[in-house]
């Protein structure tokens, strides 16, 4: 484990999402309007398109490119659309947010 | 022999500690206690009925006098402990020191202090303790006395509610989206904060403090962010406690966030514990009181030597408010394998949402009515399996073990004079006669009683009398609902929104009964629109409820790229403005389109350069062609009779005009425009959405043309002599689509649904026309500005959040 500071919550809009550039490729970062924090990759696996972008509903994200719903816990496509983004764990303490750069390293090597 | 006990710190927890020791065993310790208060212990949740006048201080003393001396406690009374000296063995205060065998640390909280300038003028304080109270009751006794309440949690709102039922006029200025968002779900958020709004009470949320400002020392008002500025003659922050760990922490004890503490409550030192909001306990420090009474329990079992162990169990909350009735209790956040179970009465202001996870409530919300509280709460904690009551489990213990309701049942035993149908006083014997008469569906009773014909709340049950009348012959209707979070049509939320004056998205959600608990990538951005179209002046925009497009004022490309388009008024440019552009193409690496609806793209520009591309146009004075939103887009124009030899009037300055008029508007769908200055139509402004065509005589308004998938010539609406008219008819049109089509229908499709005959009868009355053209103008009042000028000033939401390319691999 080691977690980065990558930035305040507050630096995230609710139900909105930032980019954290990575070795293993950009990492979207999503605030669900219940204030809650996932780390996902931003790239769809249908088209590509920016996760980051979409608009961010309960704990779902919706692709901006072609409606594609995700899961924002299990990284699993929702409906009938199959297909999975990798998720990352992300912690909150005292408002910032600790991202976990060894698991990152980890999968890019992989 | 009796061993020395001294506890620092009487507050709630080691009263409550106290209570227990000398019930199990009187002489076991005997007891110094210390507190930096003048007083011994006292209801601290009881300060907000104080406040209010509910009850005096005297009522809420849990320990008097006689209570210590009977107990042969010592008091210390306004007395500070300076340090703990634990090779000694004893507690130094600031009138001599005490001896212990066993030291409790009971030394709470301290409020937080946002350290805003100007947070130690005089009249700026937190709501903490009895000296609080009094400051903000004496406020009471000021005639015309303002007082503003940082924080919308718990204690904010107990302070604003108390103070206001004290004739004092009071703001609380929230930093997050809803009230109270530990304990309360949006719903539950907005119902809180419109009965707060009928006792009188402002609620900003959403809104940042920037500064306080005094006056000769005092405090004059709070400024916020954006430049309001609420003046006061109070400031009461309630934002939050942190545990006061100084004294444990100067004596060298195991600390955190809290006094670290075990299971039986004891700190790194075996003689020294600890209890109450000065801990931490497994990670977790604690602000509610049950947990603090189940520590002073355990902590008295630990002093007299037997075995006990502290439990962290979940905690529900209530809001001490009269007229506010809130429950909460659990986690209610949505998660994988969590189900909701939501009710709502909107007419009673009731909202229940229960959340389940394998057959468990682990979580409730509930505002309006929380009879059942304490008994969802049980089943919280105890994990009962729900399975078998879970049909009728949201009405309460009540309902349990009874048949399931027939809704149709209970239609079906209203009497004949039960009024169905408010708006227009119809009951159900008029509708039922109506059904027989041959009205078999709900248009046929809407069109012979007038039932649900106005604000349409009631259509539900009107169905319902028709599948009671008819029986097996009737077909519920299968209108199309906006999507899965709603059982309603575009066009019942459209007038729902109206009737029912919905101004937010929670109210939205809460008053017509949504399903999940905040919308969906289908329903969010069109219930925004609506709710922007209709109350322009009180909603604000959401960007989080807008398409990528909408939200980065750019179109995003197949490769994430963005393409810029600023306007160009009517399609003229000069030499500059070419120039500006050229200039933007080599610096941003830009490729050039010159598009059908004349003017210049500019494509490849990578998202976090947008707003640098726009502070160079807008230097060079162009501003967003708004290429990408559900708007006015453009307004095409031929080069009309100041150069052309057949043009017959000035279709370039007519278009310049329509577009300086509309730009920036939000419609449901997107809107073109074109200008042709003679019947030969370079333009091409009758396959537009509004297309003018001028003749010798004067103008041709059409309407309701598309080029796109389908491709339809307008038709005529209407012909005039002056451009003042043109510009009154065409605003009027735009207006009314705004106001009535449903999102994502272009004109043609609105104007196919509703007849190009209702758009004429309805733009031809002279006043309805221009109190159209007055709401579009009123609209156009918050909407007419560059969003790209804003935007600038928001840059850094366009760059990335980090950065970690350059972090060393492991």
């Amino acid at each position: 484990m080691n977690w980065i500071d990558i930035g305040h919550i507050d630096d995230i809009p609710e139900r909105g999402a930032r980019l954290v550039k990575t070795r293993a490729g950009c990492v979207a970062v999503f605030r669900t309007g219940a204030d809650e924090v996932f780390a996902a990759s931003d790239s769809c696996p249908h088209k590509g398109g920016p996760l980051s972008e979409g608009i961010v509903h309960g704990r779902h994200v919706t692709c901006p490119l072609h409606n594609w719903v995700f899961s924002l816990e299990t990284g699993e496509a929702q409906g009938a659309d199959e297909g999975r983004i990798a998720t990352y764990p992300i912690r909150v303490e005292e408002g910032r947010l600790l991202l976990d750069a060894a698991e990152l390293a980890a999968r890019s090597a992989a | 022999m009796t061993q020395k006990l001294v506890v620092i710190g009487a507050g709630m927890a080691s009263g409550r500690m106290l209570e227990h020791l000398f019930d199990a065993d009187p002489d076991a310790y005997d007891v110094t206690l210390f507190n930096a208060e003048p007083r011994g212990n006292y209801n601290r949740l009881m300060l907000s009925p104080v406040l209010s006048g509910d009850k005096t201080y005297d009522e809420i003393v849990t320990h008097d006098a006689d209570w210590y001396a009977a107990n042969g406690v010592t008091c210390r009374f306004g007395e500070r402990v300076v340090e703990i000296d634990r090779a000694r063995k004893v507690v130094v205060g600031e009138q001599g020191e005490v001896p212990y065998d066993k030291l409790v640390l009971g030394t709470g909280s301290n409020p937080f202090m946002i350290p805003l300038p100007g947070h130690d003028l005089e009249g700026v304080i937190p709501y903490r303790d009895l000296e609080d109270t009094q400051a903000m009751m004496g406020l009471g006794d000021t005639p015309g006395a303002r007082a503003v309440v940082i924080g919308g949690g718990l204690l904010g709102l107990e302070a604003a509610a108390g103070m206001a039922a004290r004739g004092i006029d009071v703001a609380v200025v929230h930093i997050m989206g809803h009230l109270m968002e530990r304990q309360l779900d949006e719903a539950a958020g907005y119902l809180l904060r419109k009965s707060l709004a009928d006792k009188g009470i402002t609620v900003m949320c959403q809104a940042n403090s920037k500064e306080i400002v005094g006056e000769n020392g005092r405090v004059k008002a709070l400024r916020l962010d954006d430049g309001t500025e609420l003046p006061c003659d109070l400031l009461v922050m309630a934002v939050g406690i942190r545990p006061n760990i100084k004294l444990a922490e100067t004596a060298g004890l195991a600390t955190g966030k809290g006094i670290h503490v075990d299971d039986r409550m004891i700190t790194s030192d075996a003689d020294v514990l600890a209890l109450g909001e000065c801990v931490e306990h497994r990670g977790a420090i604690f602000g509610l009181v049950a947990p603090l009474y189940d520590q002073a329990k355990v902590l008295a079992s630990t002093l007299l030597g037997e075995e006990a162990a502290f439990v962290n169990k979940e905690v529900s909350t209530k809001l001490k408010v009269t007229g506010c009735d809130l429950f909460s209790a659990g986690d209610f956040a949505e998660g994988e394998g969590r189900e909701d179970i939501v009710f709502r009465d909107p007419a009673r202001g009731v909202y229940k949402r229960l959340v389940l996870q394998d057959n468990r409530i682990v979580g409730a919300v509930m505002y309006g009515d929380t009879a059942d509280g304490a008994w969802f709460y049980n089943h919280i904690k105890e994990g009962t399996d729900v399975a078998d009551m879970r049909d009728t489990l949201i009405f309460g213990p009540a309902f349990q073990g009874g048949g399931t309701a027939d809704p149709l049942a209970a239609v079906a035993a209203l009497p004949d004079d039960a009024e169905i149908c408010g708006c227009n006083g119809v009951c159900k014997g008029t509708i039922v006669e109506a059904i027989e008469g041959g009205a078999v569906d709900l248009g046929a009773v809407r069109a012979t009683t007038k039932a649900s014909n106005s604000c349409g709340t009631c259509t539900g049950l009107v169905e319902q009398v028709l599948a009671v009348t008819l029986g097996d012959d009737f077909a519920m209707p299968a209108a199309q609902p906006v999507c899965g979070c709603t059982d309603l049509t575009h066009e019942d939320v459209r007038r729902l929104i109206k009737s029912q004056e919905l101004k937010s998205q929670p109210a939205v959600w809460q008053e017509l009964g949504w399903k999940t608990p905040n919308g969906c990538h289908v329903c969010r951005p069109a219930v925004n629109f609506y709710l922007l179209a209709d109350w322009p002046l009180d909603y604000m925009d959401d960007p989080q409820s807008r398409f990528v497009n909408e939200r980065n004022h750019a179109n995003i490309q197949k490769d994430g790229t963005y393409s810029v388009m600023p306007r160009m008024w009517g399609g003229m440019t000069d030499a500059a403005e070419l120039r500006a552009i050229a200039d933007a193409a080599d610096k941003y690496g830009a490729a050039v389109k010159v598009t059908g609806g004349q003017r210049i793209d500019l494509l490849g520009v990578q998202k976090e350069d947008l707003p640098d591309i726009w502070r160079d146009l807008n230097a060079a004075g162009m501003v967003s062609g708004h290429a990408y939103s559900k708007g006015l887009r453009t307004v095409k124009t031929c080069v009309g009779k100041d150069w052309c030899r057949f043009g017959t009037q000035d279709s370039t300055g007519l278009g310049i005009r329509l577009e300086k008029l509309l730009w920036g508007s939000w419609t449901p769908h997107k809107v073109k425009l074109g200008v042709s200055g003679c019947p030969r139509n370079c333009a091409e402004a009758t396959c537009k959405d509004v297309g003018v065509v001028c003749v010798d005589s004067g103008y041709q308004v059409s309407v309701a043309g598309a080029a796109g998938m389908e491709v339809k010539e307008t038709e005529p609406l209407v012909n005039v002599t002056t451009e003042d008219e043109v510009v009154e008819w065409v605003t009027a049109f735009i207006q009314l689509y705004r106001e009535q089509a449903k999102y994502l229908d272009r004109p043609y499709k609105w104007v196919a649904k509703v007849g190009l005959d209702w758009v004429q009868e309805t733009l031809g009355d002279r006043a309805e026309r221009a109190a159209l053209v007055e709401r579009f103008e009123i609209s156009q009042s918050v909407y007419r500005t560059d969003p790209w000028a804003a935007e600038v000033a928001k840059s850094e939401r366009y760059a990335p959040l980090a950065n970690l390319m350059l972090e060393a691999a492991e």
